[in-house]
């Protein structure tokens, strides 16, 4: 009889799902114990010594952990900043452009590089920026020297944070312009009535139609306070410039796969896992509180 | 008062018009350049000549690409990789959207399952558990390696869950009492209903295998089994380890010309060629379907 009950298929579709979770998900939580232990693959995660905070009292005690953690937080803050004013400041713009095909074909444009991988876009970027490149070029114009930008700490974050906003900027952009269509026309009517510039109409009409969706962008953003994009990191930077953009998440890589300092690079994992989670935690319930968002 | 409102207003639309157009340059000038590269010949590319119309047009580094065999069975295997993954991403995130997008009272579990989903997105145990539990189920050097750990895309199940939602409830009602079943209901009612939001998740879920360079890097170990991105991104390491290595400008300026730019131009462009023959087709869709699958009852 089970077989005849609605619920019953519910859960049927839902379960392979779940096995997958399961498995790549919830037993890998299980193997981030070892940041509790001395591990030796050998004796795999059962027979490793138990070493309690051992690897976290060490980590705080490298010199590179202050770098990583503040590089960290420094481009993640930075991109969460460009990336919330870019795109609104060019969804306002394109909301004023009445003409529909220019329009559609701005917006096929600048929506295109979001879906590009970094691994191209590191090598186009390593060219754009060479020492012969286009950006060179373009500031020689200016009468500016060759500047070595992949070699320069000054240079290279602000490298990462443009080239991070021109992938995703158009993409971004696509929520504000879906708010701004959903903005009453009548009152722009009403507006012009009054007499209002474009201007006024944008700082009293389309700006507060804006606001909520702004604010609530804004504190989700939260969440990604330690996410600086790995991808992009690992796929532009070098050593010499590890002191100003090596991340918790390459450097988890390097010291974990490549030296196999497995316990240690997890503890950093670990930690950037939890206080992440606390972050969105946190985020989602101030914007379900402050905006009445609801993840499902 | 008219009169001068009108040109004003005109002036305001065609500077506006002007800075999109830049910016929408900007967006495209680097690519174009990569392009100008890719057809140029040889020298002048690697004495930074070109700029974004190729020098004296050649295909000799396309055809230096076709000679590349590792480019080729680095392709096929990206190519598998996004069948097999897109098409178990399809199944998967329809069959979830569609048992979770009924309530609570139609579905008793339906939140438990949903917060074991949202948990499993937010908190994870970090790479090298990931790593290490990867390599217990024996999936190293594998195609499924690629494909399995990425069966469930949460947020695509998500955005369909709440496309779903927003579908009229007497539509499964009267199809219930027609005496439909559910996975009837699913598949002739609800699927044909949404094709643009499962248009915009495919397309995520193409894109994402597609672009996925680092599981391959870290869970094949031999160089042919590695997927197009992985194969491109050991490439740029060689690049950028040159890079760090020659401190002088000349030394740099050597490195590069070895590099060999325009055939390193035309591999990038190849490896672009999937994405840019599906995105104009779902381009139309995507907008669309993630408006609505962000709007809640």
């Amino acid at each position: 009889m089970l077989w005849r009950k609605r619920s019953f298929h519910y859960h049927l579709m839902v379960w392979p799902g779940i096995v997958f979770l399961i498995l790549f998900s919830l037993v890998p939580m299980f193997y981030s114990l070892m940041a509790f232990q001395d591990f030796r693959p050998r004796r795999g995660i059962t027979g490793s010594d138990w070493v309690g905070f051992e690897n976290f009292k060490y980590m705080f005690e490298l010199p590179d952990s202050r770098t990583i953690f503040f590089n960290t937080i420094f481009l993640a803050v930075m991109k969460i900043i460009a990336n919330l004013i870019v795109p609104l400041v060019f969804a306002l713009l394109l909301n004023e452009v009445r003409v529909r095909f220019m329009r559609r074909w701005i917006q096929t444009i600048v929506y295109l590089p979001h879906f590009l991988s970094w691994v191209l876009l590191a090598t186009v970027f390593f060219d754009v920026f060479s020492l012969d490149g286009i950006m060179n070029k373009l500031f020689g114009l200016f009468g500016v020297d060759p500047i070595l930008f992949y070699q320069s700490n000054k240079w290279f974050p602000a490298i990462i944070i443009s080239t991070d906003v021109w992938k995703e900027f158009g993409f971004g952009a696509i929520v504000y312009l879906a708010a701004l269509t959903g903005i009453n026309p009548v009152l722009y009517e009403a507006a012009e009535i009054d007499g209002a510039s474009r201007f006024r109409q944008l700082i009293h009409v389309t700006i507060p139609g804006v606001k909520t969706t702004v604010i609530l962008l804004a504190t989700l953003a939260l969440g990604n306070v330690m996410n600086a994009n790995f991808d992009q990191i690992f796929n532009m930077y070098n050593p010499l410039v590890y002191q100003s953009s090596d991340i918790i998440d390459t450097y988890v890589y390097r010291v974990g796969l490549n030296d196999l300092q497995y316990s240690l690079a997890t503890a950093v994992g670990l930690l950037k896992s939890v206080v992440s989670f606390v972050l969105v935690t946190v985020s989602y319930v101030l914007a379900s509180r402050f905006a009445n968002y609801r993840i499902f | 008062m008219v009169g001068r409102n009108n040109i004003q207003n005109r002036i305001i639309d065609q500077s506006i018009l002007v800075v999109l157009v830049v910016i929408t340059l900007a967006c495209l000038i680097p690519l174009l350049h990569t392009v100008a590269v890719s057809f140029s010949d040889k020298s002048a590319a690697d004495a930074g000549r070109v700029l974004l119309t190729p020098i004296k047009p050649t295909l000799a580094s396309y055809s230096k690409v076709l000679d590349d065999s590792l480019f080729f069975t680095a392709f096929f295997i990206s190519i598998k990789r996004v069948l097999l993954g897109g098409l178990l991403n399809f199944v998967i995130t329809i069959m979830m959207a569609y048992a979770l997008s009924k309530d609570a009272k139609q579905f008793p579990l339906r939140n438990v399952y949903m917060w074991f989903l949202v948990f499993t997105m937010m908190f994870s145990g970090g790479i090298v558990p990931w790593f290490m539990t990867v390599k217990s189920y024996g999936l190293l050097d594998s195609i499924w390696a690629l494909v399995l750990p990425h069966a469930v895309q949460t947020f695509n199940v998500i955005l369909l869950m709440n496309f779903f939602r927003n579908l009229p409830k007497e539509l499964s009602e009267a199809a219930e009492i027609d005496g439909a079943g559910p996975w009837y209901t699913m598949i002739r009612l609800y699927v044909p209903l949404s094709l643009p939001a499962i248009a915009t998740v495919t397309l995520f879920s193409i894109v994402f295998h597609w672009n996925s360079f680092f599981d391959g890097l870290i869970l094949m170990n031999k160089q042919d089994h590695y997927p197009l991105q992985t194969y491109i991104q050991t490439l740029v390491a060689q690049l950028s380890a040159q890079a760090m290595t020659a401190m002088t400008p000349e030394q740099l300026a050597e490195a590069m010309a070895v590099s060999n730019r325009t055939f390193g131009a035309a591999k990038i462009i190849v490896s672009m060629i999937p994405i840019l023959v599906i995105y104009p087709f779902l381009q139309r869709f995507f907008i669309h379907g993630i408006t609505l699958g962000s709007v809640k009852e």
